[in-house]
């Protein structure tokens, strides 16, 4: 049961997924991202994550905000016709289908759906509690087993923020040395 | 298996948009597909028939339980995402101001 709904939702995101790219005007594309993002959302629901589900459809609402708020421009919309190489296209679109025809065989090397190789996982399931004391398992593989990982995220996170921002100041910083 | 394949093919999809789009949008809007579909594939392998989540209550068997490292793996990697895509936009905004417009194949001058 579980299997046709994702089969069913991958089909809708794969579908938004070509309209968001081949799409022309701006706005459409970037709806349509949304729904491929909150598509992935709900398949988190039903492959039983609820956390990862809570932070991708929070994720899907920023990335919407923030692509919405740096590209639509409301007092000159315009929706400059983004031509592709043709020949490319063919070429790009021949080539992935062979990576296609020829990854058939190692999707059928992986694990059965359904069927995790739990190795590592066992050991959190079973001593995850009376080790950490957390209920849930996820935040305590996060915030224990794994804290080091979750302590470089953190730098990344903060170092691309600070990227951004540095990205985006450059002028205004100039334009305050010019006045002054 | 098919929803490895359809994974997959979510994948190329982004990646064909990668390669062959100019416009910095329709790049970084791939770019995010190619995320999802990462992200997607990773927590596929989790899943455990009949299984719920992994979450300790009163009367809930252990051995029912799905992988929960994926998980927690890709929670990590979704923050990411997000600090990388405001990134890529903080980047195409200064490119826009810089040369007013969106197309890679015109933005060619080098800085100055």
């Amino acid at each position: 049961m579980v299997e046709i709904w994702l089969i069913f939702l991958l089909l809708i995101m794969i579908i938004a997924s070509v309209v968001a790219i081949e799409v022309n005007s701006k706005l459409s594309a970037i709806i349509t991202l949304g729904i491929v993002g909150l598509g992935t959302s709900l398949a988190f629901l039903f492959m039983q994550a609820p956390d990862l589900a809570i932070v991708q459809f929070l994720f899907e609402i920023f990335a919407i905000v923030i692509l919405v708020r740096a590209f639509i421009n409301p007092t000159k919309h315009q929706d400059e016709k983004s031509g592709i190489n043709k020949f490319l296209a063919v070429c790009t679109a021949i080539v992935l289908l062979l990576i296609v025809w020829q990854s058939l065989d190692m999707l059928k090397s992986l694990p059965e759906f359904g069927n995790p190789k739990m190795d590592t996982a066992q050991y959190y399931l079973d001593h995850g509690a009376a080790e950490t004391g957390s209920a849930n398992l996820v935040t305590s593989i996060i915030l224990d087993y794994r804290a080091y990982d979750t302590l470089g995220e953190v730098t990344v996170l903060f170092t691309a923020i600070l990227g951004a921002l540095a990205i985006l100041r450059v002028k205004s910083k100039k334009k305050v040395e010019v006045s002054e | 298996m098919i929803l490895y394949l359809l994974c997959f093919i979510l994948l190329l999809i982004g990646l064909y948009g990668v390669i062959t789009k100019r416009d910095l949008i329709k790049i970084i809007l791939s770019l995010a597909i190619m995320e999802y579909a990462a992200n997607l594939f990773l927590v596929l392998f989790a899943y455990r028939k009949g299984g719920t989540y992994p979450i300790l209550e009163e009367g809930r068997e252990i051995a029912m339980m799905v992988d929960p490292l994926p998980q927690a793996l890709v929670l990590t990697s979704i923050v990411i995402e997000l600090g990388i895509t405001a990134m890529l936009v903080a980047l195409a905004v200064r490119l826009y101001q810089k040369y007013n417009t969106f197309d890679i194949t015109k933005i060619r001058r080098l800085a100055g």
